[in-house]
C-alpha cells in the first residue's frame, strides 16, 4: 500500500542522518504524546527524513536542502499537508523557478492522482505563474486514466473559469460520452459549461434535448442522461415540450421498461395533473399504472419510494377528480 | 442504425457493483470489534498507521465514537487521549491533526468532537476554536479548511457542526454560509464541493448536515434529493457515492443519514443494505471494510456501526445522524438538528 515502500531499499538512497551537510541539525522525533493508540515501529527511511523535516520547521529554515528534503518527505507521504505548506513557503522565499515546480507536481500527480493535497499545490503554482497553458491537456491526461477523478474535475473546472478557456470544452465533453455515455462527471461538466458560457436559452434547450434524446436511444437505462434532460427543462414544463412525450411514448413501445423512461413518464403526467389538463382519470390512471410497474417489477429494490408516489399521486389528485365529478 | 439499436437494447445493462459471497458473515460480531478498535495501533509494525498521521486526531474521533456506539468508551483510554487532543490545539484555536501540525478545520471538528465525548470541553480554549473557525469564513460564505484556501462544502459543515456544538453559531455569518451551500446544489437535487462541482454523495451529506443545524433544511427539494440518494443502491444492497461507481460501507452510511435527515431513510431496501454491511465484517480480526472480503479499519468501522445503529440493530446505542456521535451525547449538548 505504501508506494514508498517498495523504494525503500533502493541502493543510492542515503538517510539524513548519514549525510555530511545534515550533521549540523539535531533532528526532532515524532511527539506522539501519550496516546495509546500511536506506538508504531516507524519505517527506517520515514522516521529519518520526517526527523528532519521536523528539525527543518522548528528552526524554520528556509534553504535549498530544506527545499530538497520537502521533495523526499512528500514522496514518503503526499497526503502531509504540512510539508507542502512548507514548500509553498521555501517556494516564494527561495525564488525557486516555478515551470520547474509545474513539472516537479506533474509528475507527483501522475503518481497519486487521488491525493487532495498535490492537486491543490499545481493550483497555486499555475495561480501564481498565471499560466494554464499546459493544464487543459493536463487534465485531459489524467482523465484519460480515471474519467471520474474529482480532483480532476475541479482543478479543470477551475482553469476554465480562472483562465476563460471555455471554447473547446464542449467537444471535449462529446468525445467523453462517445466513449462512456455513462459518465456522469461529463454530464455534469456540460451542464456546468452551458451556465456558465451560453446559458440555457430556447436555442440551446433545443439543442440540449435533441443530443440527449440520441443518447437515451443508444442506451436508455442510463441515469445520468436522464437527469441532465430533466437538469435542460428545469425551468419548462416537460409534458408540453415539443416532441418529449412521442419520444418517450415510443421508447415505451418498443418494450423498453427502464426505470428512468417510467419515472420520466410519470413526472410528465403530474405536470399534466398540475395544469389541469382535460381527461384528468386517464392521465391519472396511467401514472399510477407506471408506478405500479415501477415498485412491483422494474424496480422493485425501490418498491418504497415508488409506492410514496402512488399515495402522493392519489391523494393529491383522486380526491380533487371525485369533487369535480359530483 | 435501428437494428444497431435494438440490440444495444438488447444486451441489458451492465451494472457496477460487489458481489456478496456465498460464505460472508449474516451475523454481527460486536465483541470482536470492539477488540479490534481496542487494538488497532498497538500492532508494532503498522506502517500505514504513520502514514496518516495527518488524520491522527480523525482516526481518534472515529475510534472513540464506534466504541461509545458499541458501549465500550470505557476501554479507552480518557486521560491520554484529552491530554493528546490538548496538545494539538495550535496557538491559533485550531487544532492539528497531530502534535505539531498546522492547524485544520477537518481536525477542529474531530477534536470537538471528542471533547463532547468526554464532556470535556473545558480541557481547551474554548474561545480560540470559536475564533478559528469564524477567520476561516470568506465573504461568499463559503470556508477555508486552513490558511492555505482550499475551499469546500465539506468546511462548511466542520464550521458549522464545530460551532453548534460550542453553542456559538452565532460567532459566523450563518445566512451567507447557507447561500454558498445553496451555491453548490445543482440540478439533479445533489450538492457537490463548490459551485458547479458534481454531485457526490460525501457533498450531500455535509450540505444536508449543515442546513440540518441551521434549519433551513426547507431550501432543498427533499424528494428530489431522496430519489437521487436511493438512487445510489445497488442490486448488492450496497449504495454507491455516484453514479456508476462501485458501493461502499463509508458513502452507505452519508447516503442513508441524509436520507435519514430528510425523512426518507425507508425509500431504500434496509435488508438487503444490512446484509452488505454485515457482509463486509472480517469475522476473524473484527472490524469492516469498504466492500466484502476487503481490508478492514476503523474509518468503515465506525461507518458500519453507525449505518446499522441507524437501522435500528439492537445492542448498538443510537446515533444521530447529522453529528455521527450517539445520540445521548447531542441531547446532553442540547444540540437540535432539524430532521425532516
Ligand atoms: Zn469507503
Amino acid at each position: 500500500m505504501a508506494d514508498s515502500d517498495s523504494s525503500e531499499h533502493a541502493g543510492d538512497y542515503v538517510l539524513y542522518c548519514d549525510r555530511e551537510n545534515w550533521k549540523d541539525l539535531e533532528p526532532v522525533p515524532q511527539d506522539d504524546g501519550p496516546h495509546p493508540i500511536v506506538q508504531i515501529a516507524y519505517s527506517e527511511r520515514f522516521r529519518d527524513c520526517y526527523d528532519y523535516f521536523r528539525a527543518i520547521l522548528k528552526k524554520d529554515e528556509r534553504s535549498e536542502r530544506a527545499f530538497e528534503l520537502t521533495a523526499d518527505a512528500a514522496a514518503l507521504n503526499p497526503a502531509n499537508y504540512t510539508v507542502w505548506h512548507f514548500r509553498r513557503i521555501l517556494l516564494k522565499d527561495l525564488g525557486k523557478n516555478l515551470q520547474d515546480e509545474l513539472d516537479y507536481i506533474t509528475e507527483v500527480i501522475h503518481d497519486h492522482p487521488k491525493n487532495y493535497q498535490v492537486w491543490h499545490h499545481r493550483r497555486v503554482v499555475v495561480d501564481w505563474l498565471r499560466n494554464a497553458s499546459d493544464e487543459i491537456d493536463f487534465t485531459r491526461l489524467i482523465l484519460t486514466h480515471d474519467a471520474k477523478n474529482y480532483h480532476a474535475w475541479q482543478h479543470r473546472q477551475w482553469v476554465l473559469r480562472e483562465f476563460d478557456l471555455w471554447d473547446a470544452e464542449l467537444d471535449y465533453i462529446d468525445d467523453l460520452l462517445e466513449e462512456d455515455i455513462r459518465n456522469n462527471s461529463a454530464w455534469n461538466q456540460r451542464y456546468y459549461v452551458i451556465s456558465k458560457t451560453s446559458k440555457f436559452t430556447d436555442e440551446v434547450i433545443a439543442r440540449e434535448v435533441s443530443y440527449t434524446k440520441e443518447k437515451i436511444n443508444n442506451v436508455p437505462n442510463n441515469e445520468s442522461a436522464w437527469n441532465y434532460l430533466r437538469g435542460v427543462l428545469l425551468d419548462t414544463e416537460m409534458y408540453k415540450y415539443s416532441g418529449l412525450m412521442t419520444f418517450c411514448e415510443e421508447l415505451f413501445s418498443q418494450s423498453i421498461r427502464s426505470p428512468h423512461l417510467l419515472a420520466f413518464m410519470v413526472d410528465c403526467y403530474q405536470e399534466m395533473l398540475n395544469a389541469k389538463c382535460e381527461d384528468k382519470e386517464e392521465v391519472l390512471a396511467k401514472a399510477l399504472k407506471l408506478l405500479k410497474g415501477l415498485e412491483e417489477e422494474y424496480d422493485t429494490i425501490r418498491c418504497e419510494y415508488w409506492k410514496y408516489l402512488s399515495v402522493t399521486l392519489s391523494s393529491k389528485y383522486a380526491g380533487k377528480l371525485e369533487q369535480s365529478s359530483s | 442504425m435501428l437494428a444497431v439499436n435494438i440490440s444495444f437494447r438488447s444486451q441489458g445493462t451492465p451494472i457496477k457493483d460487489a458481489s456478496i459471497p456465498e460464505n460472508a458473515p449474516t451475523d454481527l460480531f460486536l465483541d470482536k470489534h470492539r477488540d479490534f478498535i481496542a487494538a488497532y495501533g498497538a500492532k508494532k509494525d503498522d506502517y500505514e498507521y504513520v502514514l496518516t498521521e495527518y488524520l491522527r486526531l480523525n482516526g481518534v474521533y472515529w475510534g472513540l465514537t464506534v466504541m461509545d456506539l458499541m458501549g465500550a468508551l470505557d476501554r479507552m483510554n480518557k486521560d491520554e487521549v484529552l491530554e493528546f487532543v490538548r496538545q494539538c490545539q495550535q496557538p491559533c484555536g485550531g487544532f492539528s491533526a497531530s502534535i505539531g501540525h498546522d492547524p485544520h478545520l477537518l481536525s477542529t471538528l474531530s477534536a470537538v468532537q471528542v471533547l463532547c465525548l468526554y464532556d470535556a470541553l473545558d480541557v481547551v480554549r474554548v474561545d480560540g476554536v470559536v475564533e478559528f473557525v469564524k477567520s476561516l469564513q470568506q465573504d461568499d460564505g463559503s470556508f477555508y479548511g486552513d490558511k492555505w484556501g482550499e475551499v469546500d462544502t465539506r468546511f462548511s459543515f466542520c464550521a458549522v457542526a464545530c460551532l453548534a456544538l460550542l453553542d456559538r453559531l452565532n460567532a459566523i455569518n450563518v445566512d451567507k454560509a447557507v447561500d454558498f451551500v445553496m451555491q453548490c446544489m445543482n440540478f439533479d437535487g445533489g450538492f457537490g464541493c463548490r459551485p458547479g462541482s458534481e454531485t457526490h454523495s460525501g457533498q450531500i451529506y455535509c450540505c444536508v448536515g449543515m442546513l440540518s443545524i441551521v434549519g433551513q433544511l426547507h431550501r432543498i427539494n427533499a424528494d428530489t434529493l431522496g430519489w437521487w440518494l436511493c438512487e445510489r443502491q445497488l442490486p448488492s444492497g450496497g449504495l454507491n457515492g455516484r453514479p456508476e461507481k462501485l458501493p461502499d460501507v463509508c458513502y452507505s452510511w452519508w447516503v442513508l443519514s441524509s436520507l435519514k435527515i430528510i425523512g426518507r431513510l425507508h425509500w431504500i431496501n434496509k435488508d438487503k443494505l444490512i446484509k452488505f454491511i454485515l457482509a463486509t465484517q472480517d469475522d476473524e480480526t473484527g472490524g469492516f471494510a469498504d466492500r466484502p472480503g476487503d481490508m478492514v479499519d476503523p474509518f468503515h468501522t465506525l461507518f458500519g456501526i453507525a449505518g446499522l445503529s441507524l437501522m435500528g440493530q439492537a445492542n448498538i446505542k443510537p446515533v444521530n445522524p447529522v453529528f455521527c456521535m450517539p445520540e445521548d451525547v447531542i441531547r446532553r449538548i442540547g444540540v437540535k438538528p432539524q430532521l425532516l
